[in-house]
């Protein structure tokens, strides 16, 4: 072990360290800061934008903290005179070229750049110049692109292409005339984006940000004669605290119902409830599947960005994805159909916003498929973020706010619904019911915990009375692409497979609250927030989502059973082949 | 494939038979008529001069002359060129029409045809090659064969020692007294920074890796460099040769040469070339009978300038977009698809194969205590003999514009030259006689740079040179790191304010804190010498900016926005030439009196300077 330490002074500081370890890594281990912009740990280690700039004696220029690895004996110097008015230029330089309208910028108060201008004191910009205009491309349904605020640190572009594998972004032009765009330059919507949204959360100021829809939200609301119905899906509650100050990962259920009801919404349901049916279908169409052993392996389709992933990359391969509508919309289908009608309401002045952790639901819910007799299942989908937005807006002080409940009758749900938010939680909660339902008992394994944690693909064998049934789940679209490559050559021996598009899943998906590279290069977030729906769904009575006595009741009412031809109609769904360039 | 013995065969008869191209006392009846085919001669006809001679020889049925094609002999200004061998007549600017009276008068009658004969400064016709002052102080090893052979024919290349180094590195030497032989020739890498060519062979043979990779670079961008170019043109199996040799040395069995597609009769020659040591058996497995196995492929750059820097190269090799990596991992330990890679220039290894031949000994004795050897320079510029040159290092500034540039034009007076392309300086007047090599260069504030030497008269306005520069650098970087980006971009904003006399005396300051920033904080050698044409120029400069920051004048006159075109009110005698010239009616008068000039209509084209009979006109 001593020899893979590494002796070196930062600051006439002896640090010892890991052999490979960066001088970025080694100065934090000392408690020593240096101020990075480009950087995103694991996702994008390239030294651009040169904030990150240290001194090492006996080499000629300065060396990059945040890629260059510690040497021993090596002597470094993180604040010299040179290094700091070196540092100090560049951020003015990129300020220059910087669109400063702070006041109304979605990032306004969590941009890094802005951090670091306060952080030096940049109080005139001294290299004022021309400033590079771009226009703003908003013709995605999910993403808003605005490169007069990009720095081009490129950490968007690494995560479409080296996280994700998509490469929808990449850099175009030379020098000052540098941007980051689609092939052509077309539009986000035009091209094999798939709405994920991590560029997003990569973003460190406010180049790139969603499509916001709270305005439409807010007409709504006004309108007395529109009855506005909110539903919220499971990874928002173990975030949204997040956007005012409380520790990551809190579980804000009670605040967030509180909350949307002095938004004036008329009534507040757990999206959850949805996950149950998901579940419910899901699982009766895969024991359908395997008995008929069709369609194998069964790919779960609760993840919008990965449905249009497959659409444009694996059309051959769509036979094998569930039908199951994600559950917000099995839910907004139920709401203007079952709940309407039992509540008397015409659905047609329903309107159901979802609150969700996710971009690509925007692109979703206007899809032509999610609409009965004419309506859309979800009117609106605002993100985690937005919804802290609208909470702002309205002057609540939400850490102050009493607990409630989710209105009922469409807001119970189980513990197997909650964990619907993380990698691995459709899997485990399809388990607990398609189990039961084969055995015919109600078993007491609930804990699935090899498809827990966060690895990027985690394979497991379940047995099931008697029965092996080989599973895989896999987060992130790189890892769902190797997936689909085994299944389109033949060597995928598995029968169920879990995707989820977002690294981590729903928790870490592009509508949560965006962290910094700092924070994310110290804290575990997935970890964090998934943590917090394990401990919701642990302290659930109910947690099997056959259990769930709203559903019983539904089914009984309206439904009949799973798959039936009602079931059918409100919550499956159907894919198309999908063209990567619409160009 | 050719054995070893078939090769010395054609070494032995093709060199007999090509020895009037060396020997004017040659023993033969032959004639050859050398006509110059590289790029720039080529614009100006050179190949229908060439078709022109093969017609007529062949209507005139004229036996024992041939037409042969070879790459550029340096003297471009002078294109197109015709050289008649044995006897090294030197026919300069050649035109198609000439063809019928030299094959008439030289060739059939045995008459010079004095009209076409290449004239030096002085005005004296010279009858050969040698005789011009233009060739007299040259040396040429890296450009030895560009003019003697031609370039598609790899027997010619043969028959003047071809292979026969890469023979004999691989049957008499080992990887490491090849090595030691480069170390010690003292070569360093033409390519610019002048880093020990010996030393990057023995770094990168001691990487560990079974993959290694030889690289070419032959992306030369600086702006009027055309020094790999030529040798590409004229002598490619120069380079073939020395990767051969390298790739022995550190243990590499494919090599790639990176060339830009702007390049087309140098990626033809390549691939003609590289085919032809393929089928020769000098390219592929058991070269020379032995286990080593080479093969080289050409990738083309798309024009990108950043490409030259070798880690942006291996990106762009890779299929990436052309961006640099932060150094280190340099090369040598990780390049190519992460192996161990050896990348050196074109001139660099033009020279490789002269070393291994003639000795380390006899290269050293070249040039100076630190640089071994010759360097090729393409002069450019406000000099009279325009062209490629190739000089031992250490002669002087002085001796490359005078003696073999033959001077400036016009005998105006030189006030600087400017080495190393966008990434040099400029070295003004008092250091004319500084022996040029690698250290003095950088003493003085510029560098070698790839080769571009640009000489400029007292026309030139040192402000808007540095802005030319700048905004070079400003197109062509790539865009990846903030200094270089945004940085380049502002200082060629603040220079542009000062041609346009808009700057301050902050401007300047302004300038150099950028220009120290830009050089510190860059992530490549583009950026980071990006400032240098404004640091030299303010180093030696600095009053002419100050001029034209605080005075708002160009003692040059070439920043147009702030000459003030007046009339001298005593001298003008109201003859109303100037009104009739002014293209823009900026000057205003009635018939016989005295004009004046409307300073908002008047676009200081100088049309009426020229126009004025008194010299009334002033700027």
């Amino acid at each position: 072990m001593e020899n893979n330490l590494i002796t070196l002074t930062i600051d006439d500081q002896e640090v010892k360290v890991e052999k490979g370890t960066t001088i970025l890594q080694a100065a934090k281990q000392a408690g020593i800061d240096i101020p990075t912009l480009c950087f995103l740990k694991d996702i994008n280690e390239v030294g651009d934008c040169r904030m990150c700039i240290v001194e090492v004696e006996g080499r000629r220029g300065f060396a990059t903290s945040c890629i260059q690895t510690v040497e021993e004996g090596m002597v470094v110097h993180t604040n010299t005179q040179n290094v700091l008015e070196a540092r100090h230029v560049i951020l003015d330089l990129i300020i220059s070229n910087h669109a400063k309208d702070c006041l109304t910028c979605t990032r306004s108060g969590n941009c890094e750049l802005q951090n670091l201008a306060t952080k030096f004191n940049i109080s005139k910009v001294e290299f004022e110049g021309e400033r590079a205009e771009h226009k703003i491309d908003n013709l995605s349904p999910s993403i808003v692109r605005d490169f007069n605020k990009c720095i081009l640190c490129r950490r968007c572009v690494a995560a479409c292409k080296n996280v994700q594998e998509i490469g929808a972004i990449d850099c175009i032009n030379r020098g000052f005339e540098s941007c980051i765009s689609t092939v052509g330059d077309h539009s986000l919507n035009d091209v094999n984006c798939t709405n994920c949204g991590q560029c997003i959360e990569a973003c460190p100021t406010g180049a790139l940000h969603e499509k916001e829809t709270i305005d439409d939200v807010w007409i709504k609301l006004k309108n007395p004669d529109t009855y506005v119905i909110a539903q919220t899906a499971p990874a928002v509650r173990v975030a949204l605290g997040e956007e005012f100050d409380m520790p990551i990962g809190s579980n804000v259920t009670g605040k967030m119902v509180t909350s949307l009801k002095r938004l004036g919404f008329d009534k507040v349901f757990d999206t959850n409830t949805g996950a149950d049916f998901t579940i419910m279908e899901e699982a009766n169409e895969f024991i359908e599947r395997f008995q008929e052993k069709e369609h194998l392996p069964m790919i779960t389709s609760c993840s919008p960005g990965w449905v249009k992933y497959m659409e444009m990359n694996y059309p051959e391969l769509l036979p094998y994805l569930s039908t199951c509508k994600s559950p917000h919309q099995m839910f907004g289908a139920l709401l203007k159909t079952y709940y309407a009608k039992k509540e008397g309401i015409d659905p047609e002045k329903i309107y159901v916003v979802s609150v969700m952790p996710c971009i690509a639901k925007k692109f979703e819910r206007q899809r032509a498929e999610m609409k009965n007799n004419g309506l859309y299942d979800v009117d609106n989908v605002i993100t985690t973020r937005e919804l802290s937005r609208m909470i702002k807006q309205a002057n609540i002080e939400f850490i102050k706010l009493e607990d409630s409940e989710f209105d009922s009758p469409m807001g119970e749900a189980t513990g197997a619904s909650a964990i619907f938010g993380t990698t691995g939680g459709v899997m485990e909660a399809a388990l607990r019911t398609a189990q039961d339902t084969l055995t015919g008992k109600d078993l007491e394994r609930i804990d699935f915990e090899q498809v827990r944690g966060g690895d990027g693909t985690k394979k497991a064998t379940v047995n099931i009375a008697g029965t092996d049934i080989k599973v895989v789940v896999a987060s992130g679209l790189a890892n769902a692409k190797k997936i689909l490559e085994e299944i389109k050559s033949g060597k995928a021996d598995y029968q169920f497979v879990e995707i989820m598009a977002c690294p981590g899943g729903c928790v870490m998906g592009g509508g949560q609250p965006i962290k910094s590279s700092k924070i994310r290069s110290e804290v575990d977030v997935r970890k964090l927030r998934a943590d917090s729906l394990y401990t919701i769904d642990e302290k659930s009575t109910i947690r099997k989502s056959h259990e769930n006595p709203v559903l019983k009741k539904i089914y009984e009412e309206f439904l009949e059973k799973p798959g039936s031809y009602r079931a059918e109609k409100l919550l499956h769904t159907s894919y198309q082949a999908r063209e990567k360039y619409n160009i | 494939m050719k054995t070893i013995k078939e090769l010395h065969q054609i070494r032995e008869e093709k060199r007999k038979e090509l020895d009037l191209r060396v020997n004017t006392k040659a023993d033969t009846r032959e004639k050859h008529i050398l006509v110059c085919q590289g790029t720039g001669c080529t614009s100006s006809k050179s190949p229908e001069i060439l078709e022109e001679f093969k017609r007529i020889l062949k209507e005139k049925k004229i036996e024992n002359v041939r037409v042969i094609k070879t790459g550029c002999f340096g003297l471009c200004a002078k294109g197109p060129i015709v050289i008649i061998r044995p006897e090294d007549t030197f026919y300069a600017m050649v035109k198609p029409e000439d063809c019928e009276e030299i094959i008439q008068t030289h060739i059939v009658e045995g008459n010079k045809i004095e009209r076409l004969l290449a004239k030096d400064m002085d005005g004296t016709k010279v009858n050969s090659l040698d005789d011009l002052n233009f060739y007299k102080k040259q040396k040429r090893i890296a450009l030895k064969n560009c003019g003697v052979i031609n370039p598609e024919e790899i027997d010619e290349y043969l028959a003047f020692e071809g292979y026969l180094a890469l023979e004999k590195v691989l049957t008499e030497m080992t990887p490491d007294e090849v090595i030691e032989e480069i170390k010690e020739s003292g070569i360093r890498g033409r390519g610019g920074a002048g880093f020990p060519t010996g030393k990057k062979w023995e770094l990168t043979k001691a990487s560990e890796g079974k993959q290694k990779y030889v690289v070419c670079n032959a992306d030369e961008g600086d702006p009027g460099a055309f020094m790999d170019r030529s040798i590409l043109e004229g002598d490619p199996h120069s380079v073939l040769e020395a990767m051969a040799i390298a790739a022995y040395c550190i243990g590499a069995n494919k090599g790639y040469i990176y060339v830009r597609a702007e390049y087309p009769i140098a990626v033809k020659r390549l691939q003609i070339a590289i085919n032809q040591a393929r089928n020769y058996g000098l390219l592929g497995n058991h070269i020379f009978d032995t286990d080593f196995a080479f093969d080289i492929e050409i990738r083309l750059g798309a024009g990108a300038f950043v490409c030259g820097e070798e880690t942006a190269l291996l990106e762009s090799i890779e299929g990436k977009r052309g961006q640099p990596r932060v150094k280190p991992p340099y090369p040598a330990a990780s390049g190519l698809w992460g192996k161990p890679t050896l990348i050196n220039n074109v001139e660099t290894y033009a020279n490789i194969a002269q070393i291994i031949l003639k000795g380390s000994k006899w290269y050293s004795s070249i040039g100076t205590e630190n640089s071994k050897g010759t360097k090729v320079f393409a002069l450019g510029g406000n000099v009279n003999n325009i062209g490629l040159v190739e000089v031992p290092m250490g002669t002087t500034l002085r001796e490359i514009v005078y003696d073999i540039g033959g001077g400036i034009p016009n005998d105006r007076d030189f006030k600087a030259a400017q080495t190393g392309g966008p990434s040099g300086g400029c070295i003004p007047k008092e250091h004319l006689d500084t022996p040029i090599d690698y250290e003095s260069l950088k003493e003085i504030g510029s560098m070698m740079g790839s080769g571009g030497l640009i000489v400029m008269d007292d026309t030139k306005c040192m402000v808007s040179l540095a802005k030319f520069y700048l905004e070079f650098t400003v197109s062509e970087s790539c865009g990846k790191c903030t200094p270089c980006r945004i940085g380049t971009k502002r200082m060629h904003e603040i220079l542009e304010k000062l041609c346009n006399g808009e700057g301050t005396e902050l401007d300047i300051y302004k300038l150099e804190k950028l220009a120290s920033n830009i050089q510190k904080a860059s992530i490549c050698g583009l950026g980071q010498s990006a400032p240098n044409p404004v640091v030299s120029t303010l180093r030696y400069f600095r009053e002419e900016f100050k001029e034209h920051a605080i005075d708002k004048q160009c003692r040059a006159l070439e920043c147009k926005a702030m000459s003030k075109i007046t009339i001298n009110e005593e001298k003008c005698k109201g003859c109303g030439l100037c009104q009739k010239s002014c293209p823009v009616n900026a000057i205003q008068g009635e018939a016989r009196e005295k004009r004046v000039i409307n300073q908002d209509k008047c676009i200081k084209c100088g049309t009426c300077l020229s126009s004025c009979p008194f010299k009334a006109i002033g700027n």
